[in-house]
């Protein structure tokens, strides 16, 4: 019996040491909150998965920041959709003034949505779109035209080969494909296989997913390399993550990269780290992706805030950069934008 | 003799169950004082707890029984992925209705339960070796039947999923709204397991034939009970909860995909252990586990209200509940042993 109340005791100690912590954390904060009238804006997150993530998150965290009248409460969801349903529902009761949602998948968003509007409570999508029967359910989203990122990457391509010569060649391309059903890999996916179609000689050889990591982008390269070999001219990787993978892939089987090498690695994102190994050649092109969604998010909350419309629906703007200087501007949709050569100055001005 | 140790064995599991009990009422009392201005003490907050974890409740239910019995299974959390996919195929792709889709997810449940309980039982395999297999089988599964998401569209599906049960009470918000505290269909299932599987397991010859073979599989033998059979049986109706709750789980996120679930498996063994079932068999409540459920709920919302700490503070947190109550029932044991010998 004496033993049963000392763990009955060290039980109890335990739950009053993981208040202490959170009374530590967030008591006085909610207190000064409240008093100054700031907006609350409750942030889930899909999680902490790639440096393009954790840029994005920053540039959230910098806006919503306490100097500049906000509160955030900030939720990573560490990749699961039913960690996101629950945080909106917390959010919700938390009477938050409003809900940004980046969503880790674009459907079965309907019933959550749904509760938040009940609540009078603007959502606010930023990065991936979500897939819903009723377009009121979200009042704007905030994020990255993929396809068009697909097809300025593919026009790109085709200008290159082009310039290089190998425009009658035939050219093998793998697809690293990121996170199935993310409207990044669906976009880009789709960019490339217009080309592909529109190409007799280009062939799709391979398309599997590398989950936007980049020890998965290595195992699927590894195994391509295995079945396809010396067939491989072009890996088409949704992010960069993924292209460093494979890139340790190709290296490590004897091959090489860059313009004068074997394989061509494209990417996308054009995170720091991944416009390094474009100055260094081994990543021949990478398309943005702008993370920095903080700003425009905070545009349309202003908006809303003095009782105006924002547009549905916000793409950011994205440019291309590349290691090589032969293609100089690309031609999508009629719409002409310029290839930007990246060089030690550009790498400097990258943040994340 | 045999009287003493029932005895003891009904006492390890009150006693656990109280623990669990009272660490949950704690927990929350003490977030609901914390922060009573962030809503955590509005009693829609509460039911969110049983919303969002409807489909884990009935999942951890049937872990519970196959625990119980001193076995495992892991398989569940891609049973649940399974199930989504299967159910939102069928209605998406193929048009059928959403009651054949329940009857899909079932019988998914029943089969996965049926095989590995087969494999468990008459093969006299390790359940964790059987149910990774299982594990991988089903992810495997999952992904042959489409690498899509599929979002449910079914009218009648979506209806279940949005139909929202109305409480007499609620709370009024800061535009002076009152809003009422609300439930879906899904709790209530998941409130119907528990009950049903708690008086099963205390008043069926079945439920105690379960916690005779988990105490000591040797003597069961020995009285004359029916191992292979009773193991089987546990085994199918876990299979059975685990497409139950998957299906649940479908209406909670109204879509199918092949990462979906991924380490639910780890959720129920976890809320089991917290909520006293002991790994090694024998001892363990549905209701102890529906409270370990609630308790991985309240500590996800926690954090979640706090709003600074990182989310994976749930895990680190779990973990150190965990620890405790591994080192709980190590002593629990000890002392049992100790009682045998006098």
């Amino acid at each position: 019996m004496k033993r049963k109340l000392l763990t009955a005791l060290v039980a109890a100690c335990m739950v009053m040491g993981m208040v202490g912590c959170s009374t530590n954390g967030g008591g006085g904060k909610e207190a000064s909150s409240n008093s100054t009238g700031s907006i609350t804006v409750g942030f889930s997150q899909v999680g902490a998965e790639s440096d393009w993530r954790t840029a994005n998150s920053s540039s959230m965290k910098e806006t919503f920041s306490e100097a500049n009248g906000y509160e955030l409460i900030f939720d990573d969801a560490q990749q699961k959709q039913e960690n996101q349903i629950a945080a909106i529902r917390n959010f919700i009761q938390q009477e938050v003034d409003y809900i940004v949602l980046a969503p880790v998948t674009e459907t079965g968003w309907d019933t959550v949505l749904q509760e938040a509007k009940d609540a009078a409570i603007p959502v606010i999508i930023v990065d991936r779109m979500v897939n819903v029967s009723d377009d009121s359910l979200f009042t704007a989203w905030v994020g990255s035209n993929f396809e068009l990122e697909g097809k300025k990457a593919a026009a790109w391509l085709d200008e290159y080969l082009k310039a290089a010569g190998r425009d009658s060649e035939d050219i093998g391309i793998v697809d690293i494909q990121g996170t199935i059903g993310a409207s990044a890999q669906i976009g880009r996916t789709a960019g490339l296989e217009a080309a592909v179609d529109s190409h007799s000689n280009w062939t799709l050889l391979a398309a599997e997913t590398g989950e936007f990591t980049q020890a998965k982008g290595q195992e699927v390269m590894e195994s391509m390399l295995k079945q396809y070999g010396d067939d491989i001219d072009i890996v088409y990787c949704e992010n960069d993550n993924e292209a460093f993978g494979a890139v340790d892939a190709i290296e490590a089987a004897g091959k090489t990269v860059g313009p004068d090498g074997d394989i061509l690695v494209m990417s996308f994102d054009s995170t720091n780290a991944g416009l390094t190994d474009v100055l260094n050649g081994k990543i021949i092109c990478n398309t943005e992706c702008n993370p920095l969604h903080g700003p425009r998010v905070e545009e349309i909350i202003k908006k809303l805030e003095a009782g105006e419309t924002p547009d549905k629906l916000q793409y950011v703007d994205e440019e291309i950069f590349a290691g090589v200087d032969s293609v100089k501007s690309i031609t999508v949709d009629g719409t002409e934008s310029s290839v930007t050569y990246v060089t030690e100055d550009v790498i400097a001005k990258r943040a994340y | 003799m045999e009287k003493i140790k029932t005895k003891n064995k009904l006492g390890s599991n009150t006693f656990l169950l109280m623990i669990t009990i009272v660490l949950f009422a704690v927990m929350y009392i003490a977030g609901m004082i914390i922060f009573n201005d962030s809503g955590f003490a509005k009693p829609q907050m509460f039911l969110n707890l049983f919303i969002s974890n409807a489909g884990l409740i009935v999942i951890a239910c049937g872990m519970t029984i196959v625990m119980i019995t001193g076995g495992i299974d892991i398989s569940v959390g891609s049973v649940t992925a399974l199930v989504c996919m299967s159910a939102a195929y069928a209605m998406e792709e193929k048009g059928m209705s959403a009651w054949a889709a329940v009857g899909i997810s079932l019988i998914i449940g029943i089969l996965f339960g049926m095989v590995q309980g087969y494999l468990v039982t008459y093969l006299e395999i390790q359940p964790f070796i059987v149910t990774l297999a299982g594990m991988f089988f089903g992810r495997g599964l999952t992904a042959v039947i489409s690498t899509n998401m599929i979002a449910v569209k079914n009218e009648l599906f979506l209806k279940w999923a949005n139909y929202k049960i109305y409480l007499p009470f609620g709370t009024v918000n800061k535009k002076g709204v009152f809003i009422p505290a609300y439930i879906y269909p899904t709790v209530i299932i998941a409130l119907v397991v528990v009950v049903a599987v708690t008086i099963m397991l205390k008043y069926s010859k079945f439920g105690r034939k379960l916690y005779a073979i988990g105490g000591n599989q040797q003597s069961a033998i020995m009285m004359g009970l029916n191992v292979k059979r009773t193991k089987m049986q546990a085994y199918v109706l876990n299979g059975f909860l685990a497409g139950l709750g998957g299906f649940l789980f479908c209406l909670n996120s109204c879509a199918g995909f092949v990462e979906q679930a991924k380490g639910l498996e780890m959720d129920a063994i976890s809320s089991a252990v917290i909520g006293g079932t002991l790994l090694s068999g024998g001892v363990g409540t549905v209701v102890g586990t529906l409270f370990g459920v609630l308790i991985k709920g309240t500590i996800s919302s926690l954090i979640t209200t706090q709003g600074t700490l990182s989310s994976w503070w749930v895990r680190i947190t779990l973990s150190a509940l965990l620890c405790f109550f591994i080192v709980l029932q190590a002593l629990i044991a000890s002392t049992k042993k100790k009682n045998q010998v006098k």
